[in-house]
């Protein structure tokens, strides 16, 4: 189980790090919201993977840690925020600099 | 527990609120109320820097949690001298924008206000994953003032910041996330005691996490090989937008100090020994910044390379993690940045009345006002370059007594052959500004009072610096040496009491 969600992690890390290092605004744009996925995933994982534990604490029962929960669903409102406002500067970049080159330079199209 | 403590981060955001209540129905309003939040930072903060002066941690519990499971804001000197320099740079900053620069954009004064909201929470937090979130709240208001006024150049050099800095934050995640994991607490106190006691298997993984956080707090404090986006933005920002940018890369530097002295402090009893690499990046960023400056074709990218310069000599300093070298940085940082943001406003001054050419350093029809100009921008050059008598001139030499002589070759190097080629780089940029003139007749009208005055305050400011030179330096001592006995404000944090 950890080794499967580690690997997925690791896939989607490197996707992402793959797709943000292209020249073109769209998958780079990809690119960061997959690294943002693996973040989220990676977070959550970060308390332990239990299964059918109450998220509580005392007793003697093994208990499923609440607070990465809490953490994974600020960093996808923020993360989904951010990818919005990238969109949109993207496409006014596209509109304004004649091309959708992150550098802006390639050839008019 | 004071509630001053909050006020810092509520005043911005009830502004901020109403001033986007007010965007479409009355947008005079919305100038009295950015003005009013901004005025009212500044003795707030003079108010918090008098609590702190004493040495004596305050600790507000949000919502009445007890530390370490709730979000706690900490007020230490070094929380408080940022503060106050923030609220006077901002509102400097708001009242040369109040000018015209304001209505070139949309949001402006939203925006403003959430950005102090984020920089100040980033100041006050004691909590890491609290960190994350006010700096993505200052990210998110800076990504859209770097736009402000539209415009090819802006939206190109903005494209490339925010995706460096989405990267940034995905990587200050996987810090976070890391830290947690292994010490189960993000309370920055907490994960300082969690750390020092922490198994020596967990040394390797404990030293990946504050190296991460060490890239993501170099991106902001434009850190070499990370300060490339710096230039760009900065010098295609409007004016006052890049002059309260100029607190920004401060930001960077003040979260690597927190965590440098606090989290994985080098003299703990299980050191990480992440930042042995700082000193050779700071010297590295600081040469790369003085020859960037060297070849600036406009004022405002020379001054952005400034901005790196200044960066570079403050991680110098607080690099050696000794009183006498935080010391030299705590007494640098103000200077430095009341005079960038300054020299950010004069050279916006100087390009309105160059007219097309701008501020690059071509031939231009003569200014209205060059004898005006001209003496400003011999003050802020003067004091940027570090030549006595300003305060750069006394920050430089703090930083250069801080090193004994055995270690003091790559330091006294790299430190004064810097300030020779920014001095270089600044009388060439003033000689053909002011001296290399054609035609007759200046391209714009003379700057009236409201607009010159922001900028004579802001580098008025680094003669007050050097005149009130002892008290300045006696409280940076203090705050370094506050700084670098962490105990101190562990115990103050976790023995903290909530209100009644």
């Amino acid at each position: 189980m950890e080794a499967v969600a580690a690997l997925t992690v690791a896939v989607l890390v490197a996707c992402g790090v793959y797709l943000a290092l292209r020249g073109r605004t769209f998958p780079v744009v990809l690119g960061l919201s997959l690294l943002s996925y693996a973040v989220n995933l990676f977070l959550f994982l970060t308390g332990r993977l239990v299964t059918g534990a109450p998220p509580l604490a005392g007793g003697s029962a093994p208990t499923a840690d609440p607070l990465p929960q809490a953490l994974v669903l600020t960093a996808i409102v923020i993360g989904f925020g951010m990818t919005a406002f990238v969109v949109i500067l993207s496409l006014r970049a596209r509109g304004e600099l004649g091309n959708d080159h992150v550098d802006g330079k390639g050839e008019k199209t | 527990m004071s509630h001053w403590l909050v006020l810092p981060i509520l005043l911005p955001l009830t502004a901020g609120m109403l001033n986007l209540l007010l965007a479409k129905r009355a947008p005079g309003v919305q100038r009295a109320v950015s003005l009013c939040a901004t005025a009212g930072l500044l003795p707030l903060a003079i108010r918090l820097l008098a609590l702190a002066a004493g040495g004596e941690y305050s600790v507000y519990q949000l919502g009445n949690w007890p530390a370490p499971f709730g979000i706690v804001l900490v007020l230490d000197r070094l929380s408080a001298l940022l503060l106050l320099l923030t609220a006077l740079v901002a509102l400097l900053a708001l009242l040369y924008a109040l000018n015209g620069d304001d209505r070139r954009g949309h949001d402006f004064h939203i925006l403003f206000q959430l950005q102090l909201l984020g920089i100040n929470g980033a100041f006050l937090t004691g909590d890491l994953f609290n960190l994350f979130v006010f700096f993505e709240i200052l990210l998110i208001a800076s990504y859209s003032l770097a736009l402000h006024g539209s415009g090819p150049e802006r939206t190109r050099a903005g494209l490339h910041y925010v995706v460096l800095n989405l990267l940034g934050s995905s990587l200050f995640l996987i810090a976070v996330g890391t830290l947690y994991a292994i010490t189960g607490t993000l309370n920055m106190a907490d994960l300082a005691v969690k750390i020092a006691a922490a198994a020596p298997e967990q040394a390797t993984l404990l030293r990946v996490s504050a190296l991460l956080l060490l890239v993501v707090f170099g991106l902001k404090a434009a850190l070499l090989p990370l300060h490339l986006w710096l230039p760009a933005v900065y010098g295609s920002a409007t004016a006052p937008v890049a002059a309260l940018f100029a607190i920004m890369t401060k930001v960077g530097i003040y979260a690597i100090v927190r965590t440098s002295t606090l989290i994985f402090p080098a003299a703990g009893p299980n050191p990480v020994q992440s930042f042995t690499w700082l000193p050779a990046l700071a010297l590295l960023t600081l040469a790369v910044g003085a020859v960037g400056s060297l070849g600036s074709d406009r004022l405002r990218v020379l001054i952005a390379y400034l901005v790196v310069v200044s960066s570079g000599t403050l991680l110098a300093g607080i690099a050696r993690f000794n009183v006498a070298g935080i010391t030299a940085a705590l007494y640098y940082l103000p200077h430095t940045t009341l005079v960038t943001a300054g020299l950010f406003l004069l050279a916006d001054l100087i390009a309105r009345q160059r007219g097309v050419t701008a501020d690059q350093f071509s031939p231009a029809p003569p200014l209205a006002q060059p004898a005006r100009l001209g003496v400003l921008f011999f003050l802020g050059a003067v004091a940027a370059a570090g030549l006595p008598p300003l305060s750069g001139f006394l920050g430089k030499l703090l930083l250069l007594q801080s090193v004994s002589p055995g270690e003091a070759f790559w330091l006294w190097t790299v430190v004064l052959a810097g300030s020779w080629t920014g001095l270089i780089a600044l009388s060439r940029a003033g000689s053909r500004i002011f001296w290399k003139t054609e035609g007759a007749g200046a391209a714009g009208a003379p700057a009236d009072l409201p607009r010159l005055a922001p900028v004579v305050l802001l580098l008025g400011l680094s003669v007050a610096m050097t005149l009130f030179a002892a008290p300045i330096t006696r409280y940076a001592e203090a705050a370094a040496s506050q700084l670098l006995q962490p105990r101190a404000y562990i115990t103050a944090v976790l023995e903290s009491e909530g209100s009644p």
